[in-house]
């Protein structure tokens, strides 16, 4: 999985959860949370739905991975690398 | 012959309309069975039928608002002679053995030839239900898509092809919510419009985010003008509430996995148990304690508003079936999709402010209820164990109550029995079911 199409997969999860949103306009360095008004379910809503649209498996250690979109696709990028090979 | 009338979500609602009828004339229908989707100021409820009988007739087509108590269907007893159409309940279909809500689920199945054994169940205990059904058995439009009939409507309504819109339902099925969310990027609404999400998911339209905003104004002042308040606060140590749920969640899929907000509402639904005098209504100048505990869960909707909608018989559920109900009951407040007595039959209100929320609550108890427990964000601070200095997660629950119901020691109590709950998540999680 490249950068591309984990960022692809974070922002489309989230136009789910968080329909009002405009994903296109979210800062990557800035707290997820903060800017797309995400709580606790919310979160884990985004996680389970990225784990499922990439593969990668997501530990709970690993959710503060999803704290800010650039986060989320380092994450995702090293991990999926490991599961694709 | 009991009648099917506009039901009442409360005081402060006045007219409702039917936004779509799930039975026809001849259909069969019993306790408890989904006879049609009612809208009103506050969200968009499924709404049950409380009696058997065969639907007569359909008084009040979609779209028309009428007064809280109108006739809106006629039901006449099952053995009537009165010609029923062709047979409606077909013989016992192969997928007997899967859990169904009710005879009127699994004619649906039939009727749309769905494989019960297939379906996705998402009721209470693995029970399979109409909207499940439906979501399995969507019918397709012209390019294959399936979508459900009020998406199809607001579809029309919005002048939204459907075939550009992408489903979020069970199998990609396009939901009501989708086409408002097309509707809403197609017209390229201001950021600040789309912001202010209302209760059913109904366009933002001024009418609607002002009614359920003086909904919510009318019953927060009443109770601030009629229930004379008493407010409790306990710091409970969580450390190994945190420790359990880390253990719980180690091994499961992210889907499986329980949130702290599970756990405080399975120990207040317990306590409620050992403190009736706290679960139930203020009616006629006296307590009148409810039998059952169905714990009301505030659910902040997107962008703005609340609704409270009930875990029914939430003293009865495990810690995970708990966490199940609560994920439903948030995913469906905010598609608009509660059932009437989630919203009707709360005996006492928790809510929970989570993990970007402030450190307490003191709440505004939701009358005719007595009580609401409230807590704030789980935070890591100093706390003395066994006279040593640690760091623990701590969270601050709060009680507030109505003093014409309990005095002071009751509420003190309730609360020291949700800590000693929470000290225990096992002997939580056993006691469930």
């Amino acid at each position: 999985m490249n950068a591309d199409q984990a960022r692809a997969a974070v922002l489309d999860a989230l136009s789910r959860i968080a329909p009002e949103v405009d994903v296109s306009g979210l800062d990557p360095e800035v707290d997820l949370r903060e800017q797309a008004d995400l709580d606790s379910m919310d979160v884990l809503s985004l996680v389970a739905q990225v784990s499922d649209a990439t593969g990668v498996p997501v530990d709970e250690d690993d959710y503060d991975q999803f704290d800010t979109l650039a986060r989320a696709v380092g994450f995702l990028v090293r991990r999926g690398g490991a599961v694709e090979r | 012959m009991p009648d099917f009338r506009m039901p009442s979500l409360g005081a402060d609602m006045e007219v409702g309309s039917v936004l779509e009828w799930l039975v026809q004339p001849g259909d069969v229908v019993h306790h408890g069975d989904v006879v049609a989707v009612v809208d009103t100021a506050k969200a968009a409820v499924e709404v049950e039928v409380f009696s058997d009988g065969v639907v007569d007739e359909l008084l009040v087509p979609v779209g028309q608002t009428v007064p809280v108590g109108t006739l809106l269907a006629t039901l006449r007893p099952v053995d009537s002679t009165v010609p029923a159409g062709p047979p409606r309940e077909p013989e016992r279909p192969p997928d007997a053995g899967v859990p169904v809500r009710s005879p009127l689920v699994r004619h649906l199945a039939h009727q749309r030839g769905v494989d019960l054994a297939a379906v996705p169940a998402t009721g209470p205990r693995g029970v399979v239900t109409r909207v499940d059904v439906e979501g399995a058995a969507a019918p397709r439009t012209r390019d294959g898509t399936r979508s459900s009939p009020y998406a199809r409507r607001r579809a029309a309504q919005l002048d939204v092809d459907l075939r550009s819109v992408t489903g979020t339902g069970r199998g990609g099925a396009i939901r009501a919510t989708d086409v408002e969310q097309a509707a809403g990027r197609a017209e390229e609404r201001p950021a600040a419009v789309d912001q202010v999400a209302t209760a059913a998911g109904a366009p933002a339209t001024g009418d609607r985010r002002t009614a359920a905003r003086q909904a919510i104004a009318a019953l927060m002042t009443r109770s601030k003008r009629e229930v004379p308040h008493y407010y409790l606060t306990q710091t409970i140590d969580l450390a190994q509430a945190t420790d359990w749920l880390h253990e719980h969640n180690r091994d499961r899929e992210v889907s499986q996995r329980v949130l702290p907000a599970a756990l405080l509402v399975r120990a207040v639904a317990l306590a409620c148990r050992t403190h009736p005098s706290l679960n139930g209504f203020w009616r006629d100048d006296r307590f009148d304690p409810a039998d059952d505990v169905h714990v009301g869960s505030a659910v902040a909707l997107r962008g703005g508003g609340l609704v409270t909608p009930a875990l029914l018989h939430a003293d009865r559920l495990s810690v995970a079936q708990t966490m199940a109900a609560l994920r439903s009951l948030v995913e469906r407040s905010r598609a608009g999709r509660l059932r009437l007595r989630e919203l009707t039959d709360g005996t006492i209100t928790v809510t929970n402010l989570g993990e970007r929320g402030a450190e307490s609550v003191l709440g505004v108890v939701f009358p005719p209820q007595v009580a609401l427990v409230g807590f704030g964000r789980v935070a890591e601070r100093p706390w003395a164990v066994d006279g040593l200095l640690g760091v623990r997660p701590l969270v601050t629950a709060s009680l507030a109550a109505d003093h014409r119901a309990t005095d002071g020691h009751v509420g003190s109590t309730f609360l020291a029995e949700v800590d000693r709950l929470l000290q225990d998540p096992d002997a939580m999680d056993r006691t469930g079911t």
